[in-house]
Parts: C-alpha cells; structure tokens; sequence
C-alpha cells in the first residue's frame, strides 16, 4: 500500500509514458496494415490515406475504444485476487505494456508481422499466471478471447467472400456494370456507415458520457448512414467517365465508382482500428490509473478516467504522423494486383467485424481480420495470387507472440517488484 | 518494413505475363506473312532479316515463360489452377517454337513454293495465323475474367472465342488438304526432295492452328472448374 502512496505519480507517469509509446508504436506500424490496401489499390493518395487515419483512427480510438479497454483493464485478471496487493497489479500492468512496446519495437525492426494484440495480452496473462498465480488469470475469459481470434478471421473471411460474390452479381455480372456500379456502390457505403455508427452509438457513446436509448439508437445509425451514402451518390455522379470507351474499358471505369467506395471503407477500416487497437495501448494504463488514484482499493466499478482515451488516441495519430508515411509508402508499392473492386470488400468485410468485436469488448487483431477478409475474395476468385506462404508466417508470428510477450511480462514484472520494494 | 504488412500476402499476379506472352507469340506468327513473301520473291536476304525478327521475339517469348514459371512457386493461392497456368503457358510457347521451325526450315534449304502453290499457299499461313490470333483474344480476356471473378458473362463471351477458334481450325485443315492434293498433281515435275519437305512445311503451317486450339482448349480445362 504505501509502495502506491508514496510513487504514485511516478507510477502513474511510467504507465502513461509507456502506453503513449505503445499507442505511438501501433500508429506507426500497425495502421499501415490497416490503410495499405486502400493505398495500393490506388484508391487514394498516401496523404488522403494519413489525414483519414488521423481522423478516424482518433475518433475509433475515442469514441469506440471503451468497451475493448474494460477487457484489458479489468476483463483478463481476476481483481479480486490483487484486494490485498493491488501494488502487484500495478506492476504489473506496466510490465505488460513494457514487455508488449518492446517486443513490438524488435518485430518492428526486423520487419516480422506481430499483433499487438496478442503481445498485450500474452503479456497480462504471463505477469498473472507465472508471476502471481494462475488463480489470478479468469482462464473463462482468456479462452474466449484466444477463440476470437481464431473466429474473427473466419467471420471476416466468410463476410468478405458474401460481399464480394454479391458485387458479382449485382455489378459485373451486366452488360453495363458502370450503371449497375452507380446504383448499388451508395449502398454498399450506407452499410458501411450504419455498421460503424450502430456499434458506435450502442456501445462507445456511454464511455464519453452520451446516452441514447436502443430504438432511438437504430435510428440515428440509420440515418447517419443514409447521410453517408447521400454523400458518396454525389460524388459517385461526379465521377468523369470515359464514354467512348469501349468494352475493355468498362471495368476500368467500374473501378473508378469503386475507388470512391473505398474511400469510405478505409474510413470504416481506420475507425476500426482505433476502436481495437487502443486498447492494448491504454487498457493496461487505465488499469494502473484507476488503483493509483483510488489509493490502493480495486474498484472495478471506477469509470474510465477521462484522459485516458484521447492520451491513446493522441498516440496512434501521432505514431501515423511521423512514421505512417514512409511504412505506407513502402507497403503501397509492393501492392499491384489488388483493384478497389476487392479492396473494398475486403475492407467493409474486416472492419465490420473489427467494429462488432469493439462493441462487445473482444481485443482481436485487425490484421488477422484481414488477412482473413482477403482470403475471403480469394475464395470468391477475386484475387489473382495469395501467398500461403506469407499467410503462414504471419499466423506463426502470431502464434509465438503470445508467450515471447508473456516471457517478458515476467521478467519486467520482477525487475519492477525488486527495485520498488 | 514491408515484411510487417499484410500486403506480403499478395503474389504476384500471373495473368498479365500469361497475356504478355501470347501477345509475343503472335507477334512471332505474325511475322511469317513478310518471310513467306520474301521466300516467294526469292529475296532471302530479306527473309533471313525477318526470320532474325522471328527468333528475336521467340527467344523474349522464351525468358517471360521462364521468369513466370519461375514468379509461380507452389503454395499460392490463385482463382485458377497453377498446374493448368504452366501448361497453358508451355502450348502457348510451342506455336512460337513452330513458327521458328518453320521459318528456320525454308531459309535453312532456300526452299521454292511451286508458283502454282503460292496464292493458296499465302491464304492456308494467314488463316494458321488467324487462328493463333483469335486463341490470343482468348487470353487476352482473362483479366476481364479476373475482374468479373471468373464467371458470368465473361466466360460466354470467352467459351465463344473459343467455338470460333475449332471453325478456324477446321477451315485450315480442308486448306491444307487441298494444298496438298494440288502438290499431289505438279509433285513430279519437282525435285523430290524439295517435294518432301514442301509436305513437311504445310504440315508445320498446321500445326499452328492446332497449337492454337490447343491453347484454346487448356483455357477451357482452366475456366471449367
């Protein structure tokens, strides 16, 4: 107890130092991932890409990154356990997200693709397990999250082989796919929108303080999705197309209809993220803040202090500002064959279950999500080449973050209880 | 930092090389029209120069079909079956082959088409290059088919191209078997052994057409699926 008194800020300081670089290391890295398709499929421009990230990242991260945070504050670890050492659970938040900001920042380096998600919470879970006790660890709730990860790619895959295999019918499938482009992409985009503002609406606006009623719910995510789609009509009209084109050219200009659609996938993409991935920034530094300024007590009631979610929101953006461009360039150029007609399905398919995954507080991993959505179009013969091989090894990568996370979780976690106390 | 994306997950593409390389092919074929009026003149300077245009295209027809086998390691995943991209690949390279044998053959021996023979003649080469041309308009739907996912309309319009391929096909085999009934009829006023490789020629001519429907047919092992 008087460990927490007496360095409290301290304390306090180190978490929020730590998980503002971690949210700076997943803007810097991860969002690449999460805009490169929109990019390398020429939809839009390396800035266009950083501005919306930095809007949509922030505005993920703020308004529907609470639920997910909960989770990793206080969903993994069964509080209870730490009543009489909450200096336990303290130390070892910060040794989680100092094992996670490493481990992340060496993957970085050697150019591995690893989950910040599967770092952060192989992280808690290793502190827990070994350094406290496996008792401390709710394994119930562990379980559930490790099995989202193997379903979210699965959902998000069979979402996108749905959404695609529908773009079949009801665009190329024509004789004039341009028109049937014109009439259908609004209201791919009104989807879009009504998925991410439901979400947002039903289960981020609480975090911030705004109450709205279900029913009334549903109906402003409809209409902010009508307005979405109203605004995408008008500049899916505005589009010059090539009118003597002949044939050949039709599907060149399909895709110009499409690239405008995708500009409101990668909206929803970024949104997404935030939504998630903010979490394994500040879930941990919520979980430190709330028994620092409780003096000790656990109180799994304590509501999110209210700095906490712009601090990560801030850090992603900033990460995106100063690195983002130069990971998005590289990644946008080694990207040829995927036309926005497949990036945006794709993209609706794997932030719609992002999005449902923020609502209900899983921590999953964006890329995962994916990875899944782009085997998805590739099942529906969209793609013309995957690479198993690449596949492969990401999933390997994932798959040994989780105890190279916990392994150091551990050794923070003793380093930290040898010099406080 | 490339490798930390999802982006890795993309290969390469084989549909454009596959495009490529036909269109190379053709280019090849289509330069048997100059030989065979160069050989007619007698003007084998002339025909040499374009049998080297021939070989030149043939040999670039060469090192894209490599490079692609070489782009297409196992463990992708592609719409289509990487077995049947090879082997449409490897007939796709047999006509380029062909019309290097031929061009080689005729220069090689300085070999005379009987006056009598030549208008015929040129009809039978062009028709062989029809053929190799329309195969060529096959291929060259496939990223059409890629963008419409592989199937719909895209294929009618491919299975189409490909019925009107078999027509060509046999229009050239009753073109060959009346040039060969008329060099039946002037064969002994000819060296014999010229004779015998004018056979051989109008069959190598054929087998254009053949090689074509060849390809036309591995297309459609490869869209059937």
């Amino acid at each position: 107890m008087e460990i927490l008194t007496s360095y409290s800020t301290i304390l306090v300081l180190l978490a929020a130092a730590v998980g503002f670089f971690m949210a700076w290391g997943i803007g810097a890295n991860d969002v690449a991932n999460a805009m490169g398709t929109s990019v390398g499929s020429k939809a839009l421009t390396i800035k266009q890409a950083i501005i919306i990230a930095m809007i949509f990242e922030f505005a993920g991260a703020y308004l529907a990154g609470g639920e997910v945070t909960s989770t990793i504050r206080k969903g993994i670890i069964d509080s209870s356990y730490f009543v009489d050492t909450p200096e336990l659970l303290v130390f070892g938040m910060i040794s989680a997200l100092l094992a996670a900001a490493t481990w992340l920042l060496v993957a970085s380096a050697l150019g591995w693709p690893v989950s910040t998600t599967h770092s952060i919470v192989g992280a808690i879970i290793g502190f827990a397990a070994i350094g406290v006790s496996p008792d401390a660890v709710v394994w119930s709730k562990v379980l559930g999250i490790v099995g989202s990860w193997i379903v979210t790619p699965l959902i998000s895959g069979v979402i996108a082989f749905i959404i695609f295999n529908s773009a079949q019918k009801l665009i190329f499938d024509h004789n004039d796919p341009v028109k049937q482009a014109r009439r259908w992409v609004p209201f791919y985009m009104f989807l879009a929108g009504f998925i991410l503002s439901l979400v947002t609406i039903k289960k981020g606006l609480k975090h911030i303080g705004l109450h709205v009623g279900s029913a009334e719910g549903f109906y402003y995510a409809i209409a902010i999705a009508i307005v979405v789609a109203v605004i995408g009509k008008v500049f899916v009209n505005r589009i010059k197309f090539d009118e003597t084109a002949d044939k050949k050219e039709h599907y060149a200009n399909v895709e110009k209809v499409f690239a405008v659609l995708m500009v409101v996938t990668a909206c929803a993409m970024a949104f997404a993220h935030g939504s998630n991935d903010v979490a394994n920034a500040i879930g941990p530094l919520a979980a430190v803040v709330s028994i620092v300024s409780n003096n000790g007590e656990i109180g799994s009631k304590a509501a999110l202090v209210w700095w906490i979610l712009p601090l990560g929101g801030i850090g992603i953006v900033l990460g995106l500002a100063v690195f983002g461009k130069r990971v998005i360039a590289t990644i946008g150029q080694g990207i040829t064959h995927l036309t926005p007609s497949r990036g945006f399905a794709a993209e609706l398919a794997a932030a719609s279950t992002v999005v449902i995954a923020s609502g209900t507080g899983l921590p999953i991993s964006t890329t995962q999500t994916l990875v899944g959505a782009v085997l998805g179009v590739g099942m529906a013969r969209g793609i013309a080449a995957i690479n198993l091989g690449v596949v492969r090894n990401i999933v390997i990568s994932w798959v040994i973050t989780l105890p190279i996370g916990a392994g150091l979780a551990i050794i923070f976690f003793w380093i930290l209880k040898a010099v406080f106390n | 930092m490339a490798g930390n994306s999802i982006l890795g997950v993309f290969a390469k593409s084989p549909i454009k090389p596959l495009e490529q390389h036909m269109r190379l092919v053709t280019k090849c074929c289509n330069h048997l029209t100059p030989f065979f009026i160069a050989c007619f003149e007698n003007n084998w300077d002339e025909a040499s120069k374009v049998r080297q245009s021939i070989s030149k295209a043939e040999k670039e027809a060469d090192a894209l079909k490599r490079q692609l086998r070489l782009e297409l390691p196992g463990g992708l995943f592609m719409p289509v079956n990487r077995a049947d991209v090879l082997e449409l690949l490897t007939q796709q390279d047999k006509i380029a082959n062909k019309t290097k044998d031929i061009a080689g053959r005729i220069l090689g021996r300085e070999l005379a088409i009987p006056k009598s023979l030549q208008e015929n003649f040129t009809a039978y080469v062009t028709r062989n290059i029809d053929a190799t041309e329309k195969a060529a308009d096959a291929i060259n739907e496939l990223d059409d088919l890629l963008e419409t996912g592989f199937r719909g309309r895209e294929i009618q319009l491919i299975e189409k191209m490909i019925n009107q391929l078999d027509l060509i096909e046999d229009d050239t085999d009753s073109m060959q078997i009346a040039l060969r009934r008329n060099l039946l009829a002037i064969e002994k006023d000819l060296n014999p052994v010229d004779v015998m490789f004018i056979y051989q020629i109008i069959e190598w001519v054929g087998d254009l057409a053949d090689l074509a429907e060849r390809v036309g047919s591995r297309l459609e092992i490869m869209l059937a699926r």
